[in-house]
């Protein structure tokens, strides 16, 4: 099983990307949870949100506490101690930054020795889908860094599910960005 | 019998709740929105809304009246089914009793969410236990699956002949019913054939048969009317089973009143309701992996309780730790550790330890139950007094 932990602001497709990923898990014929934490709904606010994929039936229904792979989609929530909870040695951080990995973890001591991975998301999601909002460029970089799931179905579940809700464009916009995201995320050492 | 093939999808508690409805098609369903009940009535009025039932839908001003509605179309002969969570069932409650004292079968997914004050939004049982006493059967679901396949069963279980009582589905709010996960479905067609269709006893609108439901009924009657209301909870217990044996042949998945999770052969022995059954589930795998003989037995029917079968389950147990997602108040412990005592009670000597625990919302992880196995082997028990547990000092 992996357990991944989504960090973010309140209005930056934390709670979308979290359940989107345990579909796509589905879709792959894995078992899978998607859930965000539940608290005052204010745009702008610290939120997590949950994703475990599993080959087998998964049983445990608590929040994630030593998580396989933490998502950082706005690197201002890096100062926060709770971002940092329950790492281990072998955590994946994939960080929304247009910095360097080495660079964001000479800011964040308990990053270092961490397999970070950096990935201009927002920008991507500003050239590619026009607003910047960085969960499915986040989500692309964390299939790169994490092989959660493959990206060809994360591809095929953006056209399946987004066509039903958003124009060709905006559509098209997301695979690209998922795409790019995947392609030009660096670190993992 | 060759089990059917299902769709897989990937619903929360909240939409699997609702696809069940879809596949029920109740002739009638009260609607009144309540946190974290009201995605699951939304989806359900979408459906209704996009024609893809044929339900009656009454959008009404308070859960009071969602109730007294579903008491009305009911007693007229329809399958009647509503949803709500905590203060919402709370404004219920006369209703409730209506329901269930005038033996109609109405289904009801209870969304479990604490009660007031303070507000709290998040998942604890203080709601559906608070309606312990009055007359609804029970049935606790673990996850979104059997949030899907306890509502189907619960339509036939109402609706026997023999039983015309009122059923409570209940699952963890926000915990279940707000997460997204894996759901096998049945074919519409098979649902439909497996519930049937409802042919009620003594309705309401049989103009050529005239009845009454709920007249005056003072020192003369009302007691032999509450015998029988008690011996209809006692015969439910064969029905839960025998539907549950039904539809594990439809659908692979076989329920009775509990599930045992390597018991067999556990000195301690975890018992505990909904979502946090299957956490223990996880805590007991990695325990084993450890060598320790530990063991999670999850009740699904609380009401009628199974205290019989149960303590017979029980039996082979060192130690067994109860854990209660209500306070309740009694100075003791939680509803269930109580019952669970009294099950055992000149039947067994084994020690039940008493966890009141997540009230609000508060989680409960694999590492906190396993320090509740602990407790049990080290011989640190809360007999007299159950210990609030997850609570700061």
């Amino acid at each position: 099983m992996i357990e991944i932990r989504w960090h973010a602001r309140g209005g930056q497709g934390a709670k979308t990307v979290a359940e989107f990923l345990a579909l796509v898990a589905l879709h792959e014929g894995k078992y899978s949870q998607g859930f965000p934490e539940y608290g005052p709904e204010r745009a702008g606010a610290p939120i997590k949100g949950y994703t475990r994929v599993s080959d087998d039936p998964i049983r445990v229904h608590s929040a994630i506490y030593h998580p396989d792979a933490v998502v950082v989609l706005d690197p201002g929530l890096l100062a926060l101690p709770e971002v940092g909870e329950g790492m281990g040695a072998d955590t994946v951080v994939v960080v929304n930054s247009a910095a360097v990995p080495s660079e964001v973890a000479s800011r964040h001591g308990y990053l270092s020795g961490k397999k970070l991975w950096t990935v201009d998301a927002s920008g991507i999601a500003r050239d590619e889908i026009g607003r910047p909002i960085p969960n499915m460029p986040m989500l692309g970089a964390l299939v790169r860094a994490t092989e959660a799931v493959k990206l060809d179905s994360v591809l095929e579940n953006i056209k399946k599910e987004f066509s039903r809700k958003f124009s060709q464009k905006i559509l098209d916009g997301n695979l690209k960005a998922v795409r790019r995201a995947f392609e030009e995320v660096k670190g993992g050492e | 019998m060759k089990t059917l093939e299902m769709k897989t999808l990937a619903l929360t508690g909240n939409e699997s709740g609702a696809e069940a409805m879809r596949q029920i098609d109740p002739e009638v369903v009260a609607a009144y929105p309540i946190t974290p009940q009201t995605e699951l009535m939304h989806k359900f009025a979408e459906f209704a809304a996009d024609g893809k039932v044929a339900t009656e839908m009454i959008l009404v001003e308070s859960e009071h009246s969602a109730m007294s509605a579903c008491v009305g179309a009911s007693a007229a002969g329809s399958r009647v089914m509503t949803a709500t969570s905590s203060a919402g069932l709370a404004l219920m409650w006369e209703i409730v009793y209506v329901a269930a004292s005038n033996r109609l079968p109405i289904v009801m997914p209870v969304v479990n969410r604490a009660l007031s004050a303070p507000i709290n939004i998040h998942c604890d049982h203080a709601d559906s236990m608070g309606c312990r006493d009055s007359g609804w059967i029970q049935l606790y679901s673990e996850d979104g699956q059997e949030v899907y396949d306890n509502i189907i069963q619960a339509v036939r279980i109402a609706e026997n002949d023999g039983i015309l009582l009122p059923v409570m589905v209940t699952f963890d709010g926000f915990i279940i019913s707000h997460t997204m996960a894996r759901v096998d479905v049945l074919p519409d067609k098979a649902v439909r054939k497996f519930i049937g269709e409802r042919t009620p006893l003594h309705p309401l609108l049989d103009v050529n048969k005239p009845v009454t439901y709920g007249p005056l009924d003072l020192q003369d009657y009302y007691f032999e009317h509450k015998k029988q209301q008690a011996e209809a909870m006692r015969s439910a217990g064969a029905v839960i089973k025998a539907v549950g044996k039904e539809y594990g042949e439809l659908s692979g998945r076989e329920y009775g009143f509990f599930d045992e999770y390597l018991t067999s052969d556990a000195d301690f022995i975890i018992l505990a309701l909904g979502s946090t059954a299957g956490t223990a589930k996880a805590a007991a795998d990695e325990l084993r992996s450890a060598g320790e003989k530990v063991g999670v037995l999850k009740l699904r029917v609380f009401r009628p309780f199974p205290a019989e079968e149960l303590a017979a389950a029980l039996a082979g147990a060192r130690a067994i730790a109860v854990l209660d997602r209500s306070e309740g108040f009694s100075g003791i412990g939680g509803p269930v550790f109580q019952e669970v005592r009294s099950a055992l009670y000149r039947r067994y000597q084994i020690p039940v330890s008493g966890y009141v625990y997540g009230l609000g919302g508060r989680d409960i992880n694999v590492e906190m139950i396993a320090s509740i196995y602990g407790d049990l082997k080290a011989g640190r028990y809360h007999e007299d007094k159950a210990a609030h547990f997850g609570v700061r000092e």
